[in-house]
């Protein structure tokens, strides 16, 4: 259990640091791909089954195919061999700060002590529990969620409109 | 054999920070949207794995809402891209200062 869930956060990591370090856009894509399947697989060993498919179907189906759209459709070319040391103080100091970051959280999660998890009742995770909860106590949020949906769909047609007014 | 949630929390942890790193150094404003999702995924690891070590299906609902609001502002924001790319030509956050003053 532990050994798949080493193995799942060594693809996650080396995946997500080749989305951020790869040169062009259509390959951090496809890298991004293999970090939410990564990341679905940990969703699977958590108990998370619905959300695991819905991570493949939503992010890694759906987001992505429209970030490999937008990507083809705006033809960058090959991005022009730009100066290595551009902004390079900023760079510098952004990533010593993010590794400072995680020290400190890393650091604050070893400090906390939990008491070890029980193993999980059968059904938990699974649709049927989800479904239950979503369409009772949280039915406001869901339908919220619906009229989100609504604006983002108006927002996206109205933006994307050949002339803007 | 289960999993402890400090596992979970640390990948979440070096996954938003590969974010971050992602935001603050690239150029390109794809590659900064695909970072911010990454982000959002790594808050979603915590959840389930909170989820799952209290054994509480209400993460799971949280990481449902995320999604949804992730597939919108990718929706939105995508299209902002392109209409930004219609009217000046480039997608280089260091090209687009036209609000700096």
């Amino acid at each position: 259990m532990q050994m798949i869930f080493f193995i799942l956060a060594g693809v996650a990591l080396v995946s997500g640091g080749l989305v951020v370090f790869q040169r062009h856009p259509l390959r951090s894509a496809l890298w991004l791909i293999v970090n939410f399947f990564a990341v679905a697989g940990i969703y699977l060993l958590a108990h998370a089954e619905f959300i695991a498919a819905i991570q493949i179907i939503v992010y890694a189906g759906a987001i992505m195919v429209l970030f490999l759209f937008v990507i083809m459709l705006l033809n960058l070319r090959q991005p022009e061999e730009e100066q290595r040391f551009m902004h390079l103080g900023q760079k510098v100091g952004g990533i010593t700060l993010a590794v400072f970051t995680v020290l400190l959280l890393v650091y604050g999660v070893c400090k906390v002590v939990l008491p070890p998890g029980k193993d999980a009742p059968p059904g938990l995770g699974n649709t049927e529990s989800i479904a239950k909860l979503l369409f009772t106590d949280y039915l406001l949020p869901f339908e919220v969620t619906s009229v989100l949906l609504l604006v983002a769909i108006v927002g996206a047609v109205v933006l994307a409109k050949s002339k803007l007014k | 054999m289960v999993v402890p949630v400090s596992y979970y929390l640390t990948l979440s942890i070096a996954l938003f920070a590969l974010g971050v790193i992602g935001v603050l150094v690239r150029r390109n404003v794809l590659v900064i949207m695909m970072c911010i999702e990454m982000m959002l995924n790594a808050v979603n690891l915590a959840f389930i794995g909170f989820a799952d070590y209290f054994k509480a299906v209400d993460g799971q609902m949280f990481v449902f809402f995320v999604m949804t609001v992730a597939a919108a502002e990718v929706a939105v924001g995508l299209a902002l891209i392109v209409a930004i790319f219609r009217n000046r030509g480039t997608v280089y956050v260091d090209e687009l200062n036209i609000l700096k003053w």
